[in-house]
């Protein structure tokens, strides 16, 4: 499935949202604090907005009567070009938030380079999305902040989180050939010149949540096990069963 | 819970020109989180353009039992109340 570098833009982008949408929403009614619980549900809901608009695109793009549902609930698992930080199970509340600051502290500058696109609809759809990104990286730099630098059982928590997590950074910084060929053709911002403003976010954020950053590429989840080449982590096909089951027990079924 | 986040009282202007008015509560740690919480919980739908938030133990409330001394008397001057004019309605809210 390769329609071009516009196609694949807007899948890595739109997958991107909607599986941490998913993720996110999970959350609901369950989060610790009833505060929290509606912050959670409302960036879950922010994400799939995002994830429709570019998954529309894809559709667009790709020409062949896909519209965003068809996207999201008819594809297969290795169709699918999120990548594989995304997709890490919930865990407890620590590991969801450090995984939400690991996304947005990427997601941010990377929606500021599609506003530069050349495409026109790539630009008004990362321009309307960052607005969103930037509020999560608050409130998800904040949080990660105040649980490091907070109780012994809190920082243990996100430190673990943290050492976790981390190793599937690599791939969100590291650009594949349909990364290049997005910049070569003027979509996008090329994933070098987002990293120093990903890697800043990160070291200023850690060291003020008292957390250690763990050797990256010691543990790098790179070569073949790359999200946003389709090869997903085990607990993506249950994510998947759980997210799509509807659609696929009543196929065409609305509300 | 004796380790209870404390209760905000939260106020949220409508528009410009407009006061801020009372719309709910919540709790948060500190005053940072609770406009925090207070974005996320009651301006979901486009509600506001400026939010207070104070602590609820801040607020010096007059008692419930002082009723009839504070408000009683003025309620007996019905020359105070500017309920005999006519007010258009191009002036909107006043």
């Amino acid at each position: 499935m390769n329609a071009g570098p516009l196609f694949e833009l807007a899948l890595r982008m739109g997958d991107n949202a909607l599986i941490l949408g998913q993720r996110v929403s999970a959350w609901c009614g369950h989060a610790p604090v009833l505060e929290e619980d509606i912050a959670m549900a409302n960036v879950g809901l922010d994400l799939i907005g995002q994830a429709k608009l570019w998954l529309t695109l894809a559709g667009e793009v790709e020409g062949a009567g896909r519209d965003a549902d068809a996207l999201a609930f008819l594809r297969d698992s290795r169709d699918f070009r999120n990548v594989l930080l995304v997709e890490q199970p919930n865990g407890d509340y620590g590991r969801t938030l450090m995984r939400q600051f690991l996304f947005d502290a990427w997601h941010l500058p990377i929606l500021k380079g599609l506003r530069q696109s050349g495409e026109a609809r790539v630009a008004d759809i990362a321009g309307k999305c960052a607005k969103e990104a930037a509020y999560h990286l608050d409130r998800s730099s904040d949080l990660v902040i105040r649980l490091g630098d907070g109780t012994a059982e809190s920082r243990a928590r996100m430190q673990a989180a943290l050492d976790f997590l981390f190793p599937f950074v690599a791939e969100m910084t590291a650009a594949d050939a349909i990364d290049d060929e997005i910049a070569a053709a003027g979509l996008g911002p090329r994933l070098a010149d987002i990293t120093r403003e990903f890697s800043d976010t990160v070291a200023a954020v850690s060291a003020a949540a008292t957390l250690a950053l763990p050797s990256a590429p010691a543990r790098t989840v790179a070569g073949p096990w790359r999200g946003k080449a389709g090869r997903h982590t085990e607990e993506f096909g249950r994510l998947l069963a759980e997210m799509q089951w509807m659609q696929r027990a009543y196929p065409g079924v609305s509300w | 819970m004796t380790n209870e986040w404390p209760l905000w009282e939260v106020f949220i202007r409508g528009q410009h020109g407009q006061s801020h008015r009372h719309v709910g509560s919540l709790h948060a740690p500190d005053a940072e989180m609770a406009i925090k919480n207070a974005r996320d919980v009651y301006t979901r739908r486009n509600e506001g353009v400026s939010i207070w938030v104070v602590k609820a133990a801040d607020i010096v409330a007059s008692a419930p039992g002082d009723k009839e001394a504070l408000f009683e008397p003025s309620n007996a001057k019905v020359y105070r109340h500017p309920t005999f004019y006519d007010i258009p309605d191009e002036v909107g809210r006043m």
